[in-house]
């Protein structure tokens, strides 16, 4: 969110107005009124187009603030509840610019886009005037030095005026980019404000999750558990990779090549079944004992939308008579208290003794499909009828 | 035949030692592969007994080359750990790296493969299951069971997914199947995987396995269109998974290409290859290629 890149900028030596994070409409009158002037009353919410939604007001007065920020908080934008607003003064840019660095996928490396014509409509710019968006390759060993900082404020033909403080710019953004690991940093717009003083008026910083884990145990307070949904939170408590999707055939499986696969398969099996889709992706991963497979059934078996439960793995390493174990032991632990049919696929590693044991089980509510596209038609069979 | 890994090739394991090494290092023994040994700076000048086969551990990558001959590594360093056992296996100039580890931060990936330039080492992965030519050697954590040699030469983002193309194919076998991995930057590339397929003359066709995300596959596309001679069929996983995390305003510029499943099934058929819808549809349009050879 906003208030958070912001927070990275400033540890950074990123030019930027921090202002004041606000929950409620009062605490928003009281940062207005501290403040004095107009202030910019402004959505915090992991989407873009809050400005379109409505989502960011300029405010006269403290009574204004208050009042915008009644509107603001509890609304929706793109499907996310605001909960918190941005109070910040209103500083009205003289130009807006746009600079980003970001992980370059294509090119394997890191990449810079710097524009000065315009700010927040960077995408309509890259389309009518493409040559006035830069693109500038980053070597990922030699990273931003203060050379490479200048030859990016010249290329981006930054007024000369301000180019001093661009190169500093570009440098602590580099900095933020770097020692964050961040795959995004994007200012939009960064700011030339009256007396030619450059800043960050608003910013976007994506974050490397593998990195978060490796060397940066303090990003866990970027994340905000309130916006998750909360099958999704329950799932992450139980270190699940989950997401909640919108249908009726829960699924298990594990690699997330696969899952994704599953997900496909099921979606057009559903089509000759009154059109019942994937309700979930959850991929359980290398080691599926019994105590991951109960946490992931019982994840998805909460989820009051499933009506049925296809659990597809291939044992590659995993072998699939640890996988039918790890079902058996998941439905003792579950109890009678469950009543939506499973069908599982196994195939691989193992695959006999693993049907072995479900047959043996012989369970009411377990069905057994030997291939993956035919398993995914009885599960969405089943998802029909129920 | 077979692309970068035969039975000639002589493995050595990065992080041999360690929980995955020592499990995966059993695995590949078993296998058949040629593992000669491991790295550890820390237990350097001792045995370790693994998959019944007695394999000394090496002070340096450097120092294990020059006692075994060995002409492939893998590693399963931790994450953090990573990119410094890269580049002490890049410095040594060891001509194939397979890096199996899951969760390399993406800076250090950048780093390491801004690192390759111009050096000798070919770098498969991170975040994959490897590489195994069948009943040859295999150097990574594919199991060596699903299938055996054949005609078809096979390239996949996701570890899952290669097994079960390999066990929806094993009626005909591989030349060699590679994982190479589904983070952001890697090290080998389907156009890198599909270029030595090309030039294999025991693969007749090949499968191409891609994920949602990037541009690899609408890239791959184009390189087949002009290089390929060999039919390909391919597959794409995501057609109904929820869009990722936006990449905000920059992403889209970048990519110039949504990245959808639906993008990239367009790009490829463009190019002449035929996309299946599932799994084994894909293999089912592979049966007719081979059928048709």
């Amino acid at each position: 969110m906003e208030f958070q890149a912001k927070e990275l900028f400033a540890k950074h030596g990123v030019a930027t107005t921090l202002g004041v994070v606000a929950e409620t409409p009062e605490a928003a009158r009281a940062a207005a009124e501290e403040m004095g002037g107009v202030t910019v009353i402004k959505a915090q919410v992991k989407a873009g187009g809050r400005g379109k939604a409505g989502g960011v007001k300029i405010a006269k007065t403290a009574d204004e603030a208050e009042s915008y920020a009644r509107d603001i908080i509890g609304m929706e934008i793109k499907g996310l509840r605001v909960n918190r607003v941005l109070v910040t003064p209103a500083t009205p840019p003289v130009e807006e610019y746009y600079f980003s660095f970001l992980l370059d996928r294509s090119n394997r490396s890191h990449l810079c886009i710097a524009s000065v014509e315009g700010g927040v409509e960077i995408e309509e710019v890259a389309k009518t005037n493409p040559d006035a968006v830069k693109q500038i390759r980053i070597d990922a060993l030699e990273g931003v030095t203060p050379e490479k900082a200048a030859a990016i404020v010249d290329e981006a033909k930054f007024p000369a005026e301000l180019r001093d403080q661009a190169i500093e710019m570009v440098q602590a953004l580099w900095k933020v980019y770097v020692e964050e690991d961040a795959t995004l940093v994007e200012v939009n717009p960064l700011a030339r404000l009256e007396g030619d003083k450059l800043e960050a008026l608003d910013g976007k910083v994506s974050l490397d999750d593998n990195a978060s884990e490796v060397r940066h145990p303090d990003h866990e307070q970027f994340e905000i558990r309130e916006e998750a949904d909360p099958l999704e939170a329950k799932a992450k408590d139980k270190g699940l990779n989950y997401v909640k999707l919108d249908g009726q055939v829960g699924i298990i499986g594990n690699g997330a090549g696969l899952v994704m696969s599953t997900l496909d398969v099921v979606a057009y099996a559903g089509e000759a079944h009154g059109g019942v889709k994937p309700a979930n992706f959850l991929d359980i991963g290398g080691g599926a004992n019994a105590q991951v497979m109960a946490d992931g059934l019982d994840v998805i078996l909460n989820d009051p939308q499933v009506k049925s439960v296809f659990v597809n793995v291939f044992g590659g390493i995993t072998a699939c008579d640890e996988v039918a174990n790890g079902i058996k032991g998941a439905l003792e632990i579950l109890g009678d208290k469950e009543s939506k049919p499973l069908v599982v696929r196994l195939d691989g590693n193992n695959v006999e003794e693993g049907r072995r044991i479900l047959d043996e089980l012989n369970h009411p509510l377990v069905t057994q499909v030997d291939t993956m596209d035919g398993a995914a038609d009885k599960a969405a069979e089943l998802a029909h009828q129920a | 035949m077979s692309i970068y890994l035969n039975k000639d090739s002589k493995i050595i394991v990065q992080g041999m030692t360690g929980g995955m090494g020592a499990k995966h290092t059993t695995l590949m023994v078993e296998s058949g592969a040629n593992i000669v040994g491991g790295v550890n700076a820390r237990k350097a000048g001792t045995t370790v007994e693994l998959g019944g086969k007695e394999l000394p551990v090496f002070g340096t990558v450097e120092e294990a080359m020059k006692e075994t001959g060995a002409d492939v590594s893998v590693a399963f360093v931790p994450p953090a750990f990573t990119k410094d056992a890269c580049i002490e296996a890049i410095d040594a100039e060891i001509p194939l790296l397979v890096v199996i580890t899951e969760g390399v931060p993406v800076l250090d990936t950048a780093e390491v493969v801004a690192y390759l330039e111009g050096k000798s080492t070919r770098m498969i992965g991170p975040n994959c299951p490897g590489i195994i030519t069948p009943e040859e050697s295999l150097a990574g954590i594919t199991p060596h069971t699903i299938a055996g040699k054949g005609p078809v030469g096979l390239v996949s983002k996701s570890g899952t997914l290669t097994y079960q193309m390999m066990y929806e194919l094993k009626d005909y076998g591989f030349t060699t199947a590679i994982g190479i991995g589904g983070d952001p930057i890697i090290g080998t590339t389907h156009i890198d995987a599909l270029e030595a397929f090309e030039n294999d003359p025991e693969t007749k066709a090949i499968v191409m396995i891609g994920e949602i995300g990037g541009d690899a596959e609408e890239r791959a596309a184009a390189y087949i269109k002009e290089h390929v001679t060999k039919p390909v069929v391919g597959y794409v996983a995501g057609f109904t998974a929820p869009e990722g995390k936006t990449m905000g305003h920059a992403g889209a510029i970048v990519s110039g290409s949504s990245g959808t499943a639906q993008a990239k099934k367009e790009a490829l058929e463009a190019a002449g290859v035929k996309v299946g819808k599932t799994p084994s549809e894909t293999a089912e349009l592979m049966r007719e290629v081979l059928k048709n050879l």
